[in-house]
């Protein structure tokens, strides 16, 4: 077992362990700050994958700019009341069974596509993840839908500002 | 004007690289453990209920700060989220825009477009006036 | 089998030189609040400290020391993971930006070279700008965690004076990055330092004061310290705390102020460059001296420009300051992006 790979093993336990705190803790503020180490932990298997720039900007995005967003809504909101209704044990007991299936699909179908079997991820290797290289493909191939990825951006700001600000 | 490509050797692309931030993250945060847990035992403990109590200006305190604040503070980070992301599009361009030359200007200069007639809709429906 | 196959001579060489810029910049910035207080003292036509030590040099050390023996004090109503997390987090975030640095060129020590940089990587720029964007959490956390009113409304207007700024301080970088074509620290360093090459400031002018505004506003200095408001929120957002966990965040923002000032030295005026002379010429031990050297004077000569600016400048209003980070600074570093990358291709004739 090289270093990557136990590096692999750790950030992967992390981010689960992590992921889970999210669902299991009780305060609002503890679960962002758990799903920002989530975040934290995929940067850096994005590292483990010479990723560089999906790894900085999952940070500055999702990190940096999601979870500073989804702090100032949690924030705004009143949290002296019990907002959360109590719910029954069925509820809780058909939120497991739905959610486990869920996982049981997704991990089968992880499973049996083609694509993704007998290869290897490419570990500390390869030039894709660079930001040279994905600048080159995104403004040469991807043009248009980096364009009418601005107009998703235009449709979001007008939402933004349609909930904002009532007249 | 600079000659980047000159420097194109000195680039650096391994995972490698980043192993010392990793190190940096935890003696950072060892450091920082540390001294709030010296400062906790060096600090004398003489606990009031007047002590404990939240400052508000010496006057009694009326209700908690669990309460919901101006939208104006949301949508300034809501819009914030969205410019990041546009900001973040500027950066593989930027790095690249010598190879792309006019072609990719024109591109990013279409984006920037769009940009500006979001922007300026939000400042004419007055998304960023503070005082009302 | 080898559990860990790494350079154990590299590890230890990385570790000795992460300690010495952690513990550098605490110690600068254990001085720069010396250094503030004088600085004050003569604009204000003062002494300003003089009683611990010769010249009061000792100062600094009296502070932090009574700031560890100080009663340490949690509020009943407070969340307290979250309360002691605050500073935690804003000191941590404080202490990370200096990885991608680079101090200095190259030693040769002990038969090795041994580069003064702790990481030297490509994106280093983007890292720059992530760790900025994680000390919002410090004031955030800090400030609803006391849960008082006064801290949660300059917690919130820290928080949104920080993003809204670092947008505009994102935007200016680019037009620098389409200047150099890198976004490795050392990599512009290195371009600088050509010759027949000026400073980086010269064809970024408008980016650098537009960079220089938004550090300002980053490290919640004078004009922009309303988090800090006094006179219409009491002590700001961190008014809950007491001993260390106050010091830390006072802290934070003088780390934050130095590490500003040496990532402006660095890619606006040739990092450890020494204008006018051929680094190349002398051996290498001694250019990365006085490398340092230079590196450090800029970077003084930054902190005394902040110093200087906060007892010079009154603070801005709330709606002033959204006003010119919203409606001012993003049109501007937009334009000036544009207008960067239009001049360069124009030049390159393609």
């Amino acid at each position: 077992m090289g270093t990557t790979q136990l590096l692999f093993w750790l950030l992967s336990a992390l981010s689960i362990f992590s992921a889970m705190m999210v669902l299991i803790s009780k305060n609002p503020v503890h679960s962002v700050l758990w799903l920002v180490l989530v975040f934290f932990t995929i940067s850096g298997h994005y590292i483990l994958l010479n990723a560089q720039f999906l790894f900085i900007v999952n940070l500055i995005v999702y990190a940096g700019a999601i979870m500073v967003l989804f702090l100032f809504v949690i924030m705004l909101m009143n949290l002296n009341k019990d907002a959360e209704p109590q719910k029954s044990i069925w509820m809780k007991l058909a939120g497991a069974i739905s959610g486990g299936s869920l996982l049981l699909i997704f991990v089968s179908v992880v499973r049996s596509a083609s694509e993704m079997q007998s290869k290897q991820a490419l570990l500390k290797t390869g030039n894709i993840g660079l930001i040279d290289q994905l600048g080159k493909t995104l403004f040469s191939e991807y043009v248009i839908p980096f364009e009418i990825s601005s107009v998703l951006f235009l449709s979001a700001m007008v939402g933004a500002v349609a909930i904002g600000k009532k007249h | 004007m600079p000659i980047h490509s000159l420097l194109d050797a000195t680039v650096v692309n391994t995972a490698n690289n980043y192993f010392p931030i990793g190190v940096q993250l935890l003696f950072a945060a060892g450091f920082v453990a540390t001294m709030l847990i010296m400062s906790a035992l060096l600090g004398p403990k003489r606990k009031t209920s007047d002590k404990l109590a939240n400052f508000e200006s010496g006057i009694e305190i009326t209700g908690n700060a669990r309460q919901p604040m101006a939208i104006k503070y949301f949508l300034v980070a809501i819009l914030f989220v969205l410019f990041d992301v546009e900001v973040i599009f500027f950066y593989p361009y930027a790095v690249n825009f010598r190879e792309l030359g006019w072609a990719g200007f024109g591109a990013v200069a279409m984006f920037v477009g769009f940009f500006i007639v979001g922007f300026t809709y939000i400042i004419k429906k007055g998304a960023l006036i503070w005082e009302d | 089998m080898i559990v860990l196959a790494f350079d154990f001579a590299l590890f230890l060489e990385k570790l000795i030189l992460i300690a010495v810029v952690i513990f550098g910049s605490l110690g600068v910035a254990l001085y720069t609040t010396f250094a503030e207080r004088k600085v004050a003292a003569i604009l204000q036509d003062r002494r300003g400290p003089n009683r611990a030590g010769p010249f009061g040099l000792l100062q600094p050390f009296a502070d932090g020391l009574k700031l560890v023996f100080k009663e340490e004090i949690i509020p009943n109503t407070s969340n307290k993971t979250l309360f002691i997390m605050g500073p935690g987090l804003a000191m941590t975030a404080a202490l990370m930006t200096s990885a991608v640095l680079p101090w200095g060129n190259k030693v040769e020590l002990f038969d090795r070279t041994i580069a003064l940089q702790i990481a030297d990587v490509n994106i280093g720029m983007l890292y720059v700008f992530a760790v900025v964007s994680m000390g919002v959490y410090g004031i955030m956390i800090g400030g609803w965690a006391s849960n008082n009113k006064f801290s949660l409304m300059a917690a919130l207007r820290g928080a949104s004076q920080a993003i809204s700024y670092e947008l505009a301080m994102g935007l200016s970088l680019i037009a620098l990055v389409m200047v150099t074509g890198s976004l490795s620290l050392k990599t512009i360093v290195e371009q600088q330092m050509l010759p027949g090459h000026l400073w980086n400031i010269a064809y970024q002018p408008l980016g650098f004061l537009l960079f220089l505004v938004c550090a300002f506003a980053e490290c919640n200095r004078t004009p922009f310290d309303l988090p800090e408001a006094e006179n219409e929120l009491n002590f700001g957002y961190h008014q809950e705390y007491s001993s260390m966990k106050l010091g830390f965040y006072l802290f934070a923002e003088y780390v934050n102020m130095f590490i500003s000032s040496a990532i402006m030295a660095t890619i606006y005026f040739g990092g450890y460059d020494i204008p006018f002379l051929d680094e190349s010429k002398i051996s290498p031990n001694i250019a990365a001296i006085l490398g340092i050297g230079a590196l450090m004077t800029k970077i003084i000569i930054f902190i005394f420009v902040f110093m200087w600016v906060r007892w010079t400048i009154p603070r801005f209003r709330y709606d002033q300051l959204m006003n010119l980070g919203w409606k001012k600074m993003v049109p501007l570093a937009l334009a000036n992006m544009l207008l960067t990358g239009a001049i360069i291709l124009w030049l390159q004739g393609k």
